[in-house]
């Protein structure tokens, strides 16, 4: 093996609650965890939509905030030393001759385990795109659904679409940068930070960009690139506007992913387990918490510790064939963390 | 129990019962009947997957503020447009007829 792969004992696939969560179970068993998700920090949805929303169904907790049970999460796991490769996604896995599986995400990095936990929830977090019947054509033809980089769009005219932060924030930073910027929102109000708002709605008084309200983007036209957009107004009907850049920042929406290509059991975007151990059709790949299905299934945090719980067991026993566990109970001997990894 | 009309993105009618005494909402009956509704975010107005359109005269509580700024980022809204789990089922909904709006994607 290069230098380059990172090994562990479990792979998890996804950072959410139930994915945090299992290095708890996993390190009591003394088994280390790395975990990969796609978004650029761990906890999931909790951390990426609703943050900031009480959760009511956590045992001993009335109430706690999204955030503040991942950050509690992520209290409880640090003993015992979880690695994180986090903004990437998992693409390819490869199971090789000794049983164990490398994983290999979208940035080329490599992980190397015996085991995989998908723990991926709804999928990984992509654009949401609107349904405009020819926007593949134009995509990196002009269409982009993310800003990497605001000089690319140095002495552009651009199109933006979308009514929350990010397509405030952006219009308000690229109307410094972009030659011409037009916001097209379906109504006149905005959510969003107030602040923005209010931004955004002197920009368009001080001629600085074009605001359309009242409107959609419902069509898109050029030869090879990108030359126009076709916005219809509620009133006044269809027009055309002229432009080298559409930027539809609709948030972003959950899709399974690669994942779907891995040889998994799938049913209606949920991957088949079999409930004794969460165990998926290829051995040594488990699946937990919101992403699996099973008869009875129900898509709740509680219900996804649970199976983390009953699934570190059984890959306890994948990795360790010949070793005996025993449960032990942590109100009796405490927690016991891992030592460091070497780097 | 109420009768409520879902039509689906095939527009075939589903003439429902639904219970009004178990603060549902209209996206978990879509649900319990297995009419193709994702939920996704699990009724926090926070995914768009439960788009309706409602298509009766009935008279339905206002918009709250989540639901506005997620129709937002929700494609083919219409002004009759409305979020299923952001409708909570009731007596005065009775003959409810609703179409679920296309899937992006």
């Amino acid at each position: 093996m290069s230098n380059n792969i990172k090994e562990t004992d479990i792979l998890i696939i996804g950072a959410g609650p139930c994915g945090l969560f299992t290095v708890f179970e996993a390190g009591l068993l003394k088994l280390r965890c790395h975990l990969v998700d796609s978004l650029p920090q761990a906890g999931g949805q909790l951390t990426e939509i609703y943050p900031k929303k009480p959760i009511y169904d956590i045992p001993g907790y009335p109430s706690v905030l999204a955030q503040e049970l991942v950050d509690n999460l992520m209290e409880q796991i640090e003993p015992f030393g979880p690695e994180f490769t986090l903004g990437e996604r998992a693409e390819e896995i490869e199971k090789l001759e000794d049983g164990s599986f490398v994983l290999t995400t979208s940035r080329g990095s490599k992980i190397k385990a015996p085991v995989i936990a998908i723990a991926g929830g709804l999928g990984c977090f992509e654009p949401r795109k609107p349904p405009i019947g020819n926007i593949k054509d134009f995509e990196d033809k002009g269409v982009e659904y993310i800003i990497r980089d605001p000089e690319f769009y140095r002495n552009k005219r651009v199109v933006i679409s979308g009514g929350g932060d990010s397509a405030l924030d952006w219009t308000i930073f690229l109307a410094e940068v972009a030659e011409e910027v037009t916001l097209v929102h379906r109504r006149q109000g905005f959510r969003g930070a107030l602040d923005s708002v209010e931004k955004v709605m002197e920009l368009n008084e001080q001629g600085k960009i074009k605001l359309i309200t009242d409107a959609q983007v419902v069509g898109l036209g050029g030869s090879d690139q990108l030359e126009h957009v076709q916005i219809k107004h509620k009133t006044e009907g269809e027009f055309k506007k002229e432009t080298d850049h559409f930027i539809p920042l609709f948030g972003l929406s959950p899709k399974l992913g690669p994942i779907a290509e891995w040889g998994l059991n799938i049913t209606k975007n949920a991957i088949e387990v079999d409930t004794f151990d969460y165990r998926t059709n290829v051995p040594g790949i488990y699946a937990i918490g919101d992403i699996n299905t099973y008869p009875g299934k129900l898509k709740l945090i509680l219900c996804g510790f649970h199976e983390a719980t009953l699934m570190v067991q059984s890959a306890f026993k994948t990795i360790y064939p010949d070793k005996k566990l025993s449960f032990k109970y942590t109100t009796v001997t405490g927690i016991e963390g891992l030592e460091k990894t070497a780097e | 129990m109420i009768k409520i009309t879902i039509i689906d993105r095939n527009d075939k009618e589903h003439q429902v019962d639904a219970p009004t005494d178990m603060n549902m909402s209209l996206m978990e009956l879509c649900k319990a009947y297995e009419l193709p509704v994702e939920g996704t975010c699990g009724g926090m107005a926070l995914c768009s997957t439960c788009h309706v359109y409602i298509q009766s005269a009935h008279e339905l509580a206002e918009m709250g503020e989540d639901e506005e700024d997620m129709l937002d980022q929700a494609f083919f809204v219409e002004d009759n447009s409305r979020l299923g789990c952001q409708i909570r089922l009731k007596d005065e909904l009775d003959g409810l007829i609703v179409k679920l709006a296309p899937q992006a994607e």
